[in-house]
């Protein structure tokens, strides 16, 4: 199992998933109409590093993170 | 004493910079540049508020100390969490350094780099409710990954 975190203004619960890549993330993700807007300006981090590679390999205990858009100061 | 300070409501500046100033003034540093952000009475919003990811914030500090390293100079930070009214700070950056051009030239990187890179999020407080500042956000490199 992989926990999923939305932070910030996404303000959603997290959720527990059975995956094992980050691609099968979005089609789950894709399902929940109040997250759309999101996953277009969101990055993703993996274990708290920032991860760029859509294909990333996932391994129990993984803590999957999603960043909106930013502005601090 | 920590370089990234984090903070519940609006930052003691005074107390904060003389920190910074007391502990580093016999470092033999010769140029110390501090930058104070002041949250602005506009859009009759009463403040703002911020939400902080502090292990990614951490990282993302760390990594700058250490291009700051590789220049003889150091980066120095504080930031609110929570609610901050206005004509109140919510953010200081400095950067001390043997350099003058050094130091001018990383204050000026450091303060865009967090604008675009920190996951520090902000909310306009109007009227006793938070409303988050999409049109004032940047999405962080490499945002829509999983779109």
């Amino acid at each position: 199992m992989v926990t999923v975190e939305f932070l910030g203004p996404i303000g959603k619960a997290p959720l527990s998933l059975d995956i094992t890549n980050l691609n099968q993330l979005t089609p789950i993700l894709k399902e929940d109409e109040s997250l759309s807007s999101w996953l277009k300006n969101s990055a993703v981090a993996i274990n708290d590093m920032l991860v760029k590679d859509a294909n990333a390999e996932l391994k129990d205990g993984d803590k999957i993170s999603l960043l909106p858009p930013v502005c601090g100061g | 004493m920590s370089k990234l300070q984090l903070f519940d409501g609006d930052l003691p500046v005074e107390s904060i910079t003389n920190k910074w100033y007391d502990e580093f003034r016999n470092s033999n540093y010769g140029a110390i540049i501090t930058f104070v952000g002041v949250v602005r009475d506009e859009d009759n919003i009463d403040g703002l508020s911020f939400d902080i990811y502090e292990p990614i914030l951490n990282s993302w500090f760390d990594g700058w100390q250490e291009k700051a390293k590789q220049r003889n100079a150091i980066v120095l930070m504080a930031h609110s969490k929570g609610d901050v009214l206005n004509h109140t700070s919510s953010y200081i950056a400095a950067v001390c350094s043997p350099k003058r051009r050094v130091a001018l030239e990383l204050i000026d990187e450091f303060v865009e780099d967090f604008k675009a890179s920190a996951p520090i999020w902000k909310y306009d407080i109007i009227e006793g409710k938070r409303e988050y500042a999409l049109d004032r956000s940047t999405a962080i490199d490499g945002a829509g990954l999983l779109s």
